[in-house]
């Protein structure tokens, strides 16, 4: 009987991420720069971003117990991994100004020589998934030594190791392969990604962010419901009797911190597609901290709760507050007040506000179908009492 | 002794903390089939003792057999060397240290003494997770749902099992959210789905009333009949020990003191000497 | 002997930066000690003394400025444990740790909120920030000052821990935090005096460092908070010797790699500038790696047992 149950709500969900895509599609067409709800776009591509990242540190922090703070190192490899392998070869040598550009490979291009319109999509594809498989290889090489350490000084050291890894981009040396301390640019990004039928040309700036999203989310929510995935929540729970019940600590401490980081890395693909730039120095332990503060918001435990976290939080920031830095907000003008840096002081009030008096965030522990559920669950309980 | 199978052998064990000898030259053996209970007064060493043969701690001396094999072994090696109080320094020269979960691999599962549920799963799912030891999947195949059938079945036997150990109705329950008593069977229930040989179970009966003893008196041998299962345990709960265990070995800070069946143990002077005073307070607990 | 004259300067001005973050470490290893916290907004309140000596010393006289700054800064910290930790006394370790990182992010928003984001300078004080000579370098004089102070306020500090009855319950709720509480020692009180004590050293961490430097901005605390922690895990945390220690090796190491590709030329290993510098901040995090998987424990931390 659950068998089926379980079944029909897979469809159901399959259902709703396809209308969804649908609507982020339309939505794209529909709305123009010019208009005010150009916002929501923003929000929905940024939002997506971040609400990968969230959920993929959710992963670990939240279902493994595991708090590491090495998020926005991996997001930086991905970023730099994606752009790297995308930059046409007519943009090379004018981005790489100050350097001889070691590598010169682009995805895109390669493919599209071969295979035309669809080739492109392969290529930016393909750079997507290395720019998660070169975090998962650095979480791993990380991993070896610090999964060892306790809670505290587990975070210090992964937030060391991020640090670390953003002077390495940094440093001048490797220039020829990461620009040094310069952005990259001119890579593949979302708003050149179009969609051409006949004299149509359907714009799917917003729609590839959100695709990328959904799906590896999707991934996620798929491992959490595995028998990995509960192995993860009992090492959370009780590390010393999931040792004993036969879980191996190192080798699913490790699993998750590869699998978390490589969706870092997608995430940070997606960034740097989104904001058309990458740049060593953007990714600050504050970005994982801004990270970290939407899963909290969310609930940690709680994926649905990251992505609403994530979405709400950009939204906040990108758009509905926007009003708290420019004078006028909800009607009141109070140009003294309400000036640049405004917005993210309230926002940081409500963030403090979360943590200390609703520390289980927006969903606790719980997801979306939970809340559906819950009406059926009391009347049951008051039947065995 | 008899033709039948050894499941473990605890062989001069020596457990030292610091300037502490917990453990002092232990050694016991196990056959298949038996309970066997391991009693003291507080402070023994008994759980230190069960710690070494689930490798939640390396012994600093000694060899441990599981199912006739040599899983654990060590010796004063380093700084250990000119610390270790114990006996038999010289006797080993390997180190083999597994972690506990590569002993639950093996045919271990235990409980504990302060009951270690999982507590934000359900019933359900904490017996499910004993199941992970036992997957073919890995994490791709997992995710992608591949090992449909193996889930399919391990599903199916835990719901078997918590039928056999009556936690069918608070199957979807949090497991913390269960009566004491159930959370004990719970914790059992969980090592058995483990499949083990060998059960070793850290004082069941602690905390329950005379009553809840019985019931689990009776659980304990239900259990090793079902499951075919040999069970090591500790306990203060000297009705319980006398009533199910085959041989008793009994231990004083750290040291083997007697040895026996329980009819022995009773009369056996050392042990009286050892429990004066001791036996009202270690039944109060 | 070049090596020698190359090298000095530098182990000169890293000594002074240690001091430094000598002072701001003591902050993190006392309240890691006692409750177990890595106080991720212990970097912010340097920041924000910083910031308060630049808006008061344009209202108020030098003489005034400096004693109110402590003031206010100790004010601070203070009311941060009010607020933010207290309420999740009993709450799990990483819901304070999160309360930690969200206080962080409210000061530094703030504080961009109040500077417009700009770099404000950070007044020049008269006698310490004087240039002056020693052994044949040109330094200022606060460069020299620092190290004894440091040392002084240390000494001052461990007096006041071994020999005052705040000091010994201090020490007692550092070993057992709930048996302390049972034996009748005000658990509350405690941890404001430590959060008065860090905060303290802190402030005057802040008029030594930012002397040396052009201005304050809202992200000045992040990095010398995150180093001074290190140096208190590097010399074993919760141990205040420890903590001065990691801070002065952290301080040299730091200010050598700074320096590095010039040392390295002039006595002839390489050729042109490599770019080391790029490292200054990172070779911290590399040392606390080091150490947390050889020495989990520190220089001088102690060992703790988990028992099943």
């Amino acid at each position: 009987m659950t068998e089926t149950k379980s079944r029909r709500a897979s469809w159901l969900a399959l259902l709703l991420i396809l209308l969804f895509w649908a609507a982020v599609i339309l939505l794209d067409q529909i709305i123009k720069p010019t208009d005010k709800l150009y916002m929501l776009l923003t929000v929905l591509q940024k939002g997506s971003v971040y609400a990968l990242a969230a959920v993929s540190m959710n992963l670990l922090n939240g279902y493994t117990g595991l708090f590491s703070l090495g998020h926005a190192g991996f997001m930086l490899v991905g970023a730099y991994t994606y752009a790297i392998f995308t930059i046409p070869s007519t943009a090379r040598d004018t981005v790489y100004q100050y350097y001889n550009a070691a590598i010169r490979v682009s995805f895109p291009e390669i493919f599209s020589g071969a295979l035309g319109g669809f080739g492109t999509v392969l290529g930016v594809a393909l750079a997507v998934i290395l720019a998660g498989l070169m975090a998962a290889i650095l979480a791993y090489l990380i991993g070896l030594p610090v999964l060892r350490l306790k809670s505290d000084y587990l975070a210090i050291a992964t937030l060391g190791f991020a640090e670390i890894v953003r002077a390495v981009f940094q440093w001048s040396k490797l220039g020829p392969i990461t620009n040094g301390s310069n952005l990259l640019k001119s890579f593949a990004r979302t708003s050149t990604f179009k969609l051409s039928i006949g004299e149509m040309s359907i714009s799917l700036s917003t729609f590839v962010p959100v695709l990328i999203a959904t799906l590896s989310i999707t991934v996620i929510v798929l491992i959490v419901n595995s028998t990995y995935g509960r192995a993860f929540k009992a090492i959370r729970d009780d590390e010393v009797a999931a040792e004993a019940m036969g879980i191996n600590l190192a080798r699913h401490k490790m699993l998750s911190f590869v699998t978390s980081s490589f969706f870092a890395g997608v995430a940070g693909a997606t960034m740097a597609m989104v904001l058309s730039i990458a740049q060593a120095n953007n990714f600050k332990s504050a970005m994982t901290y801004e990270i970290l503060l939407m899963v909290v918001l969310g609930g940690i435990g709680s994926i649905s709760g990251s992505v609403m976290g994530s979405m709400l939080f950009v939204a906040a920031s990108e758009w509905w507050l926007r009003g708290l830095d420019s004078g006028r907000f909800l009607g009141i003008n109070a140009p003294g007040v309400f000036r640049n840096g405004f917005r993210l002081v309230v926002f940081s009030v409500v963030i403090m506000i979360v943590v200390l008096f609703f520390r289980k965030g927006i969903m606790g522990e719980r997801e979306l179908p939970d809340l559906f559920r819950k009406r059926k669950k009391p009347a049951v309980k008051e039947a065995t009492e | 002794m008899s033709e039948k199978r050894q499941i473990l052998k605890v062989e001069n064990v020596t457990m030292q903390f610091g300037g502490v000898v917990a453990v002092n030259d232990l050694n016991l053996e196990v056959e298949e089939g038996e309970i066997v209970a391991i009693i003291g007064p507080n402070g023994a060493g008994k759980t230190t003792a069960f710690n070494v043969i689930t490798g939640v701690y390396a012994p600093s001396n000694g060899r441990v057999y599981f199912d006739e094999k040599c899983v654990v072994e060590n010796h004063p090696h380093g700084k250990q060397k000119k610390l270790y109080m114990g006996e038999n320094a010289d006797a080993y020269s390997r180190v083999l240290e597994p972690t506990p979960d590569q002993l639950t691999k093996l045919g271990m599962a235990r409980t504990f003494q302060n009951i270690r549920l999982w507590k934000s799963m359900t019933v359900f799912d904490n017996v499910l997770i004993a199941k992970h030891l036992h997957r073919s999947s890995n994490l791709f195949t997992a995710a992608f749902r591949g090992n449909r059938k193996e889930e399919q079945r391990q599903r199916q036997e835990v719901d078997e099992l918590l039928e056999v150990v009556g936690l069918t109705d608070v199957r979807d329950e949090l497991a913390t959210s269960l009566p004491y008593g159930k959370q004990r069977r719970l914790e059992i229930a969980r090592a058995l789905a483990a499949n083990p040989k060998l059960l070793l179970l850290d004082e069941p009966a602690a905390g329950m009333n005379p009553q809840e003893t019985q019931e689990l008196t009776r659980f304990i041998g239900e259990i090793r009949d079902r499951f075919q299962v040999t069970i090591l345990l500790i306990e203060h709960h000297m009705d319980l020990v006398m009533d199910i265990s085959d041989r008793i070995y009994v231990l004083d800070f750290g040291k083997l003191i007697a040895q026996g069946t329980p009819a022995e143990i009773q009369s056996n002077e050392k042990v009286i000497d050892a429990y004066l005073g001791v036996v009202d307070d270690a039944e109060n607990t | 002997m070049s090596l020698a004259r190359t090298v000095l300067p530098y182990v000169i001005s890293g000594i002074s930066v240690g001091g430094q973050y000598a002072l701001i470490a003591i902050g993190y290893t006392m309240v890691y000690g006692i409750l177990r916290l890595i106080n991720f907004a212990h970097g912010d309140v340097f920041m924000v003394a910083g910031l308060m000596m630049v808006y008061l010393v344009a209202s108020v006289p030098l003489v005034l400025a400096i004693p109110l700054m402590i003031a206010l800064t100790v004010l601070l910290g203070f009311a941060i444990e009010r607020v933010a930790y207290k309420p999740l006394r009993t709450a799990p370790r990483m819901s304070v740790m999160i309360s930690a990182i969200g206080v962080s992010y409210l000061l530094q928003n703030l504080a961009l909120y109040i500077t417009g984001g700009l770099n404000k300078n950070y007044p020049a004080i008269p006698w310490i920030s004087d240039r002056i000579t020693v052994f044949g370098m040109e330094t200022t004089r606060v460069t020299v000052i620092t190290p004894f102070l440091t040392i002084f306020l240390v000494a001052v500090l461990v007096w006041l821990i071994n020999h005052t009855k705040i000091g010994m319950a201090m020490r007692a709720v550092s070993v057992d935090f709930e048996t302390s509480q049972l034996m009748g020692i005000k658990i509350n009180s405690v941890i404001s005096a430590t959060f008065i004590i860090g905060t303290f050293l802190a402030a005057v961490g802040s008029v030594l460092y930012f002397t040396n430097y052009p201005g304050v901005v809202p992200t000045s605390g992040a990095m010398p908070g995150l180093k001074a922690f290190v140096a208190a895990v590097f010399g074993g945390i919760g141990s205040i010797p420890g903590a001065v220690i990691g801070a002065f090796i952290i301080g040299i190491c730091e200010s050598i790699i700074k320096g590095l590709d010039t040392i390295l030329i002039v006595n002839g290993a390489i050729t042109e500038q490599i770019g080391l510098a790029t490292f200054s901040d990172a070779f911290t995090f590399v040392l606390l790696i080091v150490i947390l998987v050889f020495k989990p424990t520190g220089l001088f931390g102690e060992k703790t047992t988990d028992k099943v």
